[in-house]
Parts: structure tokens; sequence; C-alpha cells
């Protein structure tokens, strides 16, 4: 059958199952978006591009799919940049279409034109600028095989104009070529004996989950060897929800502000088995004194992820639920009084670094952004799906919500992007439109995307943004009283809106909350409210994120309140 | 551990753009590219890239493994040791006056290069063999000041079985 560009475009979406489209449209995309009119994939328009990319985002961890967004040339194009930088440094599988200016005027400096390809080339696991309309279809198939595919990432297919508009006899693509990169999903057989072995010996073992066994629905697996053996678990940022944070093996998240109990037991433990992670310089701290006991067993998708930051004995280069599959498999159950006795000792301890150090915080008549997020927790039985901003407002998050299964926490790990919260509720609430999706946010990052709420009132989205308002970025303002003498360069936000008034004036609610007794009434109206709303919490604007483990300092080595 | 040369050799997509990925690579990950070199193979789908590097063993791996997550990097092979053959092109052009030129001609006898081009005043000297030859083929020519150098850097093929 004859079809145009923009025809073949649409059919190839609804054959790799693609139902939602965030976009934006410009004149390199419109004959596109003519044709989506007629289509029954549903378009979301956003606000500004940069949103499309988080939402996608969103709705990609949180549905488990891949997410696609569609925007024009241009200034379009290149409003996606960070949004794509962040799915690429959290490993998030997107397509983004971009429209481009038609072939003949490529190089011309024409309207609307630019370099998308090469401008994102370093943040993209691959790209691709579409010669033909020919050439559609197949680089369609493999962008979305690519996305999702071993360690998952965006990509993006650049469409010139005319490609769009011109008419090709359509035929489905051929499967694809057998490319040398294919990640490998079956671990070595003798790594995963020795790290079975390991893990039969080690006295004081503990497992340090990522992002990775999230993307990989490894989460069962990984809670299954977990409580077999008993082995505590600690998560980096991007792995909150990959093992119940209300499990009692659970210590927290790990890193510059990861809890007592998680970062003594990483300076203590005698096996180190890190899933899906990439061991990150705000997990590892000073890397020579990281785990300086532990034999470190490490399973990723991703070569390069080995060996990159620290040292590793036993690697296991492999999907992270098949491999955890078979590592349960290898293990027979231990008798249950000697693991019983070969734990003792070792969750005694960990058992009294939690508990005379717990996460806490002082009170003293003001909200305490600590005690907003406990709340939430308490409110939504740890059942939300939680989105995040950048700064303080994420670190509280990650502390106080203890997140119970994979895809409920999502933030912006890697490139720690402010903004993104918002959007990516929006992409997670249409993604699990049953759920509480609730966007906890700082009065800093929710400006960078605030137009956002338009979005989620046009389509009914309930989200609620939390704002832990302090009048500062916070964040910063924290390193500056700590290690800059005290000097808030640049961070105290002297005009700032009335967040009730702008929600009302974009048709959302607004509510407010200005005294510690009136956290858990506000938080519970708003809940109960039946679309968008934003929940202003007047929090104490010195309060800091503790425990805190300075920059380069070893992770064992803590501030604290 | 001590930063050491290393050369290692590719076959890539025979598509736009697939240079600047490999390059970007090594600049966006702060590696270090003493030389490079691309061209088309006998394959019209496929080029070959060739590039010289210095760092030392860990960084080393962690290149090739970076270089074989690019979709467009079809195989990777180093190209260090005897069992490879390398080679390298240089085009040295140097003032040459009448009287010195039997002398000139003379060390690039003794290199085993050829005279390119010849002028009243100048030659320019072709010499190819491994890097180390062409290093030394340049110190011999050096006296005489060198007015321009174009090298290719090495490129190189793994032997076959005898």
């Amino acid at each position: 059958m004859e079809m145009t560009g923009a025809q073949i475009l649409l059919r190839m979406l609804a054959e790799e199952s693609v139902d939602t489209l965030f976009g934006y449209p410009g004149g390199a995309v419109i004959d596109i978006y003519d044709e989506l009119a007629r289509s029954e994939i549903r378009h979301v328009l956003v606000r500004h591009e940069q949103a499309a990319v988080h939402a996608a985002d969103g709705y990609a961890r949180a549905r488990g799919t891949v997410g696609v967004c569609l925007v024009t040339s241009g200034p379009g194009a290149t409003n996606t940049v960070t949004g794509i930088a962040s799915a690429y440094a959290d490993s998030i599988p997107l397509v983004v279409l971009t429209g481009q200016v038609p072939t003949h005027l490529i190089g011309n400096d024409a309207f609307q034109e630019v370099d998308i390809v090469g401008i994102t080339r370093p943040c993209t696991k691959h790209n691709y600028l579409v010669p033909s309309v020919d050439q559609l279809a197949p680089i369609l198939k493999e962008a979305f095989h690519l996305a999702r595919s071993g360690r998952p990432g965006p990509v993006l297919v650049d469409i010139p104009k005319n490609v769009q508009s011109a008419r090709t006899l359509f035929r489905p693509p051929a499967p694809l070529r057998a490319r040398p990169y294919a990640a490998v999903s079956e671990p070595h057989a003798g790594q995963l004996r020795t790290a079975a072995r390991l893990i039969q010996t080690a006295r004081r073992p503990l497992i340090f989950a990522g992002g990775g066994v999230i993307r990989a629905g490894a989460a069962p697996e990984l809670t299954r060897l977990a409580r077999r053996f008993r082995i505590p678990v600690t998560c980096s940022l991007m792995g909150l929800g990959a093992f119940p944070g209300d499990d009692p093996l659970f210590l927290g998240m790990l890193g510059m502000h990861g809890t007592y109990a998680a970062n003594l037991s990483t300076g203590a433990c005698d096996l180190l088995l890190g899933v899906g992670v990439r061991f990150d310089d705000r997990v590892t701290g000073k890397t020579d004194a990281f785990a300086p006991q532990a034999t470190i067993v490490h399973i990723d998708i991703d070569p390069t992820s080995i060996r990159k930051n620290v040292p590793v004995r036993v690697p296991l280069v492999g999907d992270c639920r098949v491999s955890l599959e078979r590592l349960n498999d290898l293990l027979d159950d231990p008798p249950a009084d000697a693991l019983e006795e070969a734990r003792r000792e070792w969750l005694a301890r960990i058992e009294e670094w939690k508990t005379c150090r717990p996460l806490c915080y002082r009170t003293d008549g003001t909200i305490k952004p600590q005690q907003v997020v406990e709340t939430l927790y308490e409110l939504t039985r740890g059942e939300a799906i939680i989105t995040t901003e950048v700064g303080q407002n994420q670190m509280w998050a990650a502390q106080y919500y203890r997140v119970r299964h994979p895809g409920h926490f999502i933030s912006s790990g890697g490139l720690g992007t402010m903004g993104f919260g918002l959007p990516a509720a929006i992409g997670a609430q249409i993604a699990c439109p049953e759920k509480t999706v609730v966007d906890i946010a700082g009065d800093g990052s929710i400006q960078m995307n605030i137009q956002e709420l338009a979005t989620a009132v046009q389509y009914r989205l309930p989200v609620k943004v939390v704002i832990l308002n302090n009048g500062c970025l916070g964040m910063v303002r924290q390193w500056q009283e700590l290690f800059y003498g005290g000097r808030y360069s640049a961070t105290c936000n002297n005009a700032q809106p009335d967040f009730v008034k702008l929600a009302e004036a974009y048709g959302a609610f607004g509510l407010r909350a200005e005294r510690p007794e009136e956290v858990l009434p506000v938080l519970e109206r708003g809940l109960s409210l039946p679309g968008p709303a934003i929940l202003d919490f007047r929090v104490t604007p010195e309060e800091c994120v503790y425990p805190m483990v300075p920059a380069g300092a070893p992770i064992t080595e803590m501030l604290l309140v | 551990m001590k930063a050491q040369k290393h050369i290692m050799t590719m076959l890539v997509d025979n598509e736009p753009g697939v240079v600047s990925r490999v390059a970007g690579l090594f600049s966006g990950k702060g590696f270090n590219i003493e030389s490079i070199c691309g061209s088309p193979t006998h394959n019209p789908e496929v080029s070959r890239i060739t590039i010289v590097t210095r760092a030392d063993a860990p960084v080393i791996e962690q290149i090739e493994k970076q270089l074989r997550k690019l979709i467009n990097v079809l195989k990777l092979r180093s190209l260090n040791g005897p069992q490879c053959v390398r080679r390298e092109l240089a085009l040295v052009c140097i003032p040459v006056k009448p009287e010195q030129r039997p002398e000139v001609l003379r060390i690039v006898d003794l290199v085993g290069g050829r005279v390119a081009d010849a002028g009243l005043n100048h030659l320019i000297v072709e010499v190819s063999g491994e890097q180390e030859e062409i290093e030394t083929a340049i110190r011999l020519l050096e006296p005489y000041g060198i007015k321009k150098l174009a090298r290719t850097g090495p490129i190189g093929l793994i032997r076959e079985p005898k």
C-alpha cells in the first residue's frame, strides 16, 4: 500500500504498541500532526518541549515501556536536550521524534534548522537522520529495539519534512539485521558459581541495588535472594523501590545523604553484591575508602559500568533478572538455624546502627520538610507514585518516603534535572490513572516547569504538587552554610509567586500550610481533591539534609543532626 | 600505572557521522587520541578506523568497552605486538639547495624512502614503515629544516596464520 512518511510513522508506532505521545507541534512536524488527528494514538500537548521528554520519561518509568515524544525542528528539538540527557543518565527507554527541515535545505541555515543529531550524539544511546522515506520504517524499528534492549536509553529519530510527506510503498520492515552491539543477557557460568560460593560463605554480606534492578524487572528475584539468605539491602537513589522500603532487612539509601546504617554497613561488609548500579560518585564518596573490607560482586548489563569506578572481584555481565534468577537457582536454601547463627552478629550490628542513629530531625514550632514527607507516606501508606524535583526536596523524599514497589519513585538521579518532577508526574499519572501521583518539589525547582500545570488541568490529571517551600535554593544554600562560610550567594529567592494563587490562575487547586498542625489536614484535603493541586508548605528555611558526607570524603564519615 | 601507547583498529558502518561518534566518544570522556585514520574497505558498507591512544591499562579497557557500545562499531581489535603488520606514511617537505641534493638523497635511500616531488630548492620525501622508522627518517631530515610535514598515523592488519 502506498503511504506517506507521516502515515508510516503512525503505523510503526502502532506496531510498537505506542498508545500515547507527548508532544508539541510546529512547522516541521505539521504533516505528522495532520495524520495524528485521524489516529487512535493519544497525543498529550505539553507546554514546553523539555516537559514532553520528562513526561515520556515518567510514563516509561511508571509503566515499564518505551516513552515517546514528538517535537518540531530547531528550538523544538534543542528544548528536548535536557530531557534526553536526563533519560540517558538514568537509562530510561525513550524514542524522541524530531522534525527537520526538508533534506534539500539541510546545511543551509534554513529557518528552524539545527543539527540535532550532532547535538544529541553524546547524550543518546543512538540517533538517526532519516535520509529517505524508504528508510523510515526500518529506522523506527531499530530505534525502538535499541531504546529498550540491553541497557535502555533514549534514541532520537530526526525526520525531515519532505520525508514525512513523501509517498512510498509501505512494507513491514524486515527483521533487524544482526548487530555486533547486542547485550549479553546470560552471565558467565563460572563467575556465577564464584558469586554463589561467596554468597554462601560471606559473614557480613550486603546487597546494593540500583536502577538496573527496576529496569530489568528484577525486584522480585532480588527480594527473594535477600530474604532467603537474610542479606541486608541498601539502594541507590535510582534503586529505591527495588526492595520493599518497609522490610526489616532494608537499610535505606546509600551515599552522600544515605542513612547511617547503610553507609556504615558498606564500610563493614565483607561481601558487597552490587546489582544494576554504576558506583556513582554520590554513592561511593572517596573511592579508595569505599567498602574496604568487601569482595565486590557486580551484576550489570553494561560492561562499561564494571570496574569504571571501583575494583570488582567478580564481574557478572548480564541481565539483572536473569543473573539473580540463576543465583537463586544455584543456591540451596541454607538450614534455618545455621543461617540464624551466621547472621546473628551482623544483623545485630546493623540493628544497633539503625536504632542509635535513625533518620531524624528536630522540631521547633515550624513545619519541618521531613514531617511533610513522613505524613504523606503515612497517608498514602507508601502506595503513591512519587516523583521529585532536585535538591533537598529530592533527598527528603528519598529518605522519608519508604518506597515499596519498583517504578514508584521517579527522580532525575544521574543528571539531577530541576524541573523534572511535574512533567514526570504527568507522564506517570497518564500511565497509571488509578494511582495517587505526588510530585515532591521545592520552590526553586517547581518554577522550572511550572507551565505544565496547564497540561495537568487540560487533561484532568489529579497530580499533587507538594512544595517544600523554604524560600531558597536549599541544597546549594546548605553547601554554602557548611562549606562556604555562610556566604549565601544567589540562593535566596527574594521574590516568589503566591503558589496558591498561581495554582488557581492555572485552574488548579491551591492550599497552604504554615504551621506544623496544618500539615496533616492540608495533605488530607489536598490528596482528596479531584484535580491537580499545589500544596504549599512553608517549611523551616534553614533546614539541612542529614546525614551528609562532604564531597570526596569516605562514605562512612558523615555529618549528623 | 604507566600510560602506554595503544593502537586499535575497528570496522564501522560506512555512514555519515560515524567518525564523529568515535572521535566524540574520546573527547567527551577525556580519552586521548594521538592519531586517527579512517578510510573505506573492500566492502562499500564498511569503513576502517585506526586510532593510536596513550593511556594506562584500566583506561584502555574502558576505551575498548565504550567503543564496543557504539552501535556503528562492528568489530574492534588491538594492533599491538608482533602478530600485527603496522604501517604509517609520511610526506616530508625540506628545502634542499642543489649542492645538498646528493647527501639528502643518500638519507632518503638509507631510510627506504623515495622522492615524491622535487624542485630547484626543495624535495618532498615519502617514507613509509613502522612509526619508529618514520621517526628515524624525520630525525635524519630535520637538520635540513622541515618546511611541511604530513603523517597518516598508523594503519594495520592482524597477520593471517602462515
